[in-house]
């Protein structure tokens, strides 16, 4: 319907300078070492700025800037910070579509998800947590007569985190919110696949925050990442990425004895039971919706509805179905708003996706769907883009127990109740899951049953604010959303007051 | 005058215990990366890493950077030295409860374009450590 020109035209209605600084200490800051790395879109392949490499010096100046600024912003009252939270949400909701196409060009989603989800939730996050911190209350009880204890809820101070490249934008506002609305600043170190992004929203809402209360260091993992995390200047590292790195990230933590929050991906199962299928209606249309919500994102999403679990009564229909269904999704222009399956992130992404699809084939797995990757012509002829795939096969196969981040759903059938949880709980992951019944008994059963943080019943892919969200197993450590996440990023003081005149009697 | 040596494939040590079978090679482009970056770095290490996004790719550390226990299981080790060179090993790992999904597969590692990730050393280089795979013949698969 709608196909917006593309950055640096004419009507476009974004432009991207050609070089982006840090953010540190409110001001845009050159790297110490001067140097500067391409940001490529995904979009057509080809670079669209550059930007700060920054490295541990760069990150040093971060941390001073964010410890300068700790102690005022610890001491900001709730109401005020929250204030902060909400003028920053007022602002992304002013600029949707600015930042909307900034997101899909940084990382080649396309622009109907950014419009719809991306922008709008990450406004959302900021208003949730200016809520919470402000209804927030500490505790007390009395120990006896003469003495009280006072719990108080305090930030840490400063804290490190590192996002990834999947929803650049929003996953920098699910770890931005809590800290900040729990009056901690923060250096965070954005993926070095998408750097750019949260550097236009930073140029819209920087001015709102104090200088120094969130400072933005770009640059490779081993060279800012690792500096930043390793720190012993900051007091909490939250981190998304995966599982190896995030054993690096605990190994960091523990030399420092801080907290660390881990999200590191999951294989989630999706799984449909028989009464989906015993009306031709609304609900199973939804149903089959959500088993093509593996290419949301282009599924890039840790969790991924990435295994189809369905009920062999009704194996051969509802696949038959919905291999049709996901045949419909519209590949395409980023930027055109219909379409639906974008570009994967960055080539490296696009190899990996392609090398699964071929030992899924020297697996066995059979292949229903997909499986090449797309060349879209004229100017996205070098985008990284690859069909929606669907392959058959079991839960022992390679493809249905690694992650693979991209468009490739694996699917398989079970055998009653029993042998549905089992296949769902088979995997070393536990972030995500689905489970789709009419039956509200039968549903909830198995959302107990699973082993994994989220689990949507009728549903798929929606992310409230207010909904915890974490892994259970190798997915993690650590609670993103709702109250849960702001525990994360405070201490508890307890104040212990007598009120008595007389000594104890020791000495 | 000076031989120029053609860069082979380097083909991983047995260490599993019972196996007679190597289960990692690097390709020629992949030796020629890691003895540029064993220059920058000093020796190094890799561990295969699972879950989202960057992840199922290996990953590249200063060679005990990355704390390895119990629950890893040591894949091969491979020597990037050039002939005659003092040796350069390298130890490919992966977690053990990773490996259980993955034994019954022959790891060739690539390199490719790419911008990143996690703290992998190579990733400034503009280029990613990819894994291909393909079906050991000698083991069963799913067993």
């Amino acid at each position: 319907m709608t196909v917006y020109a593309a950055p640096g035209s004419p009507d476009a209605k974004i432009t991207f300078k050609p070089r982006y600084e840090n953010w540190i200490g409110g001001e845009w800051v050159k790297p110490v070492k001067g140097q500067y790395f391409e940001d490529i879109s995904p979009v057509n392949g080809k670079p669209f700025a550059e930007v700060a490499r920054g490295t541990a010096e760069d990150i040093e100046l971060a941390l001073d800037a964010a410890h300068k600024a700790a102690p005022a912003w610890g001491k900001t009252s709730a109401t005020a910070r929250a204030a902060v939270l909400n003028k920053m949400a007022d602002l992304i909701d002013a600029n949707t579509e600015m930042l909307a196409l900034a997101e899909t060009w940084d990382n080649g989603k396309a622009v109907r998800e950014t419009l719809n989800a991306d922008i709008p939730l990450a406004a959302d996050h900021f208003r949730y947590f200016a809520s919470a911190i402000r209804a927030q209350e500490g505790s007390f009880a009395e120990m006896d007569s003469d003495m009280t204890a006072y719990h108080y809820h305090e930030p840490l101070g400063v804290v490190g985190q590192i996002i990834p490249w999947n929803f650049p934008i929003l996953m920098a506002v699910w770890k931005l919110a809590p800290a900040l609305a729990a009056g901690n600043t923060v250096v965070l170190k954005p993926a070095e696949q998408t750097p750019v992004s949260i550097l236009v929203l930073m140029e819209l809402i920087g001015d709102v925050l104090p200088p120094g209360v969130v400072n933005i260091v770009n640059g490779f993992g081993v060279e800012a990442g690792k500096p930043l995390a390793s720190s012993p200047r900051i007091r909490k590292i939250a981190f998304t990425g995966e599982t190896t790195t995030g054993r690096l990230i605990l190994q960091y933590a523990s030399a420092n004895i801080i907290p660390a929050t881990l999200e590191l991906g999951g294989k989630s199962p999706n799984l449909f039971f028989s009464d989906v299928a015993d009306h031709d209606d609304a609900f199973y249309d939804k149903c089959q919706e959500g088993f093509a919500l593996f290419a949301f994102n282009q599924g890039e999403v840790c969790t991924a509805p990435s295994r189809a679990i369905i009920e062999k009564p009704i194996y051969d229909k509802f696949l038959g179905d919905a291999v049709k269904r996901t045949a419909l999704a519209v590949q395409g222009n980023p930027l055109d708003t219909d379409t639906m399956v974008g570009a994967q992130a960055s080539n490296d992404q696009l190899e990996k996706i392609l090398s699964y699809i071929d030992i899924g084939k020297q697996e066995g797995a059979k292949l229903l769907l997909g499986g090449e990757r797309v060349d879209l012509g004229g100017d996205l002829t070098e985008g990284y883009y690859v069909q929606p795939t669907i392959f058959e096969g079991h839960n022992k196969m390679r493809l249905f127990q690694e992650e693979i981040f991209g468009p490739v759903l694996a699917v398989t059938s079970f055998d009653g109740y029993d042998d549905g949880i089992a296949i769902a709980n088979d995997t070393l992951y536990g972030l995500g899951a689905g489970v789709w019944s009419r039956n509200g008994n039968v549903a909830y059963r198995a959302g107990r049953d699973i082993q994994a943080g989220r689990v949507w019943i009728n549903n798929y892919h929606a992310y409230p604010a207010g909904a915890a969200f974490g892994g259970y197993k190798s997915s993690g450590i650590g609670r993103e959303n709702s109250r849960l996440a702001l525990d994360h990023y405070q201490q508890t003081k307890n104040l212990l007051v007598s009120y008595s005149e007389d000594k104890l009697g020791f000495f | 005058m000076s031989v120029i040596e053609t860069t082979g494939i380097v083909t991983a040590s047995v260490t599993i215990a019972g196996e007679t079978v190597p289960r990692v090679e690097f390709l020629p482009v992949t030796v020629d990366l890691l003895r540029k970056l064993w220059l920058q770095y000093g020796p190094l290490m890799i561990h295969q890493s699972g879950g989202c996004c960057d992840g199922s790719s290996p990953m590249c550390f200063p060679a005990g950077d990355f704390l390895t226990s119990a629950q890893d299981v040591l894949l091969g080790r491979l020597d990037i030295a050039p002939a005659g060179g003092d040796p350069q090993v390298i130890d490919f790992w992966m977690s053990a409860e990773q490996f259980e999904y993955w034994s019954h597969t022959f790891l060739t590692v690539d390199v490719v374009k790419g911008r990143g990730s996690g703290f992998s050393v190579e990733s400034p280089e503009g280029v990613r450590f990819m894994i291909r795979s393909r079906l050991m013949e000698t083991a069963t698969p799913f067993a």
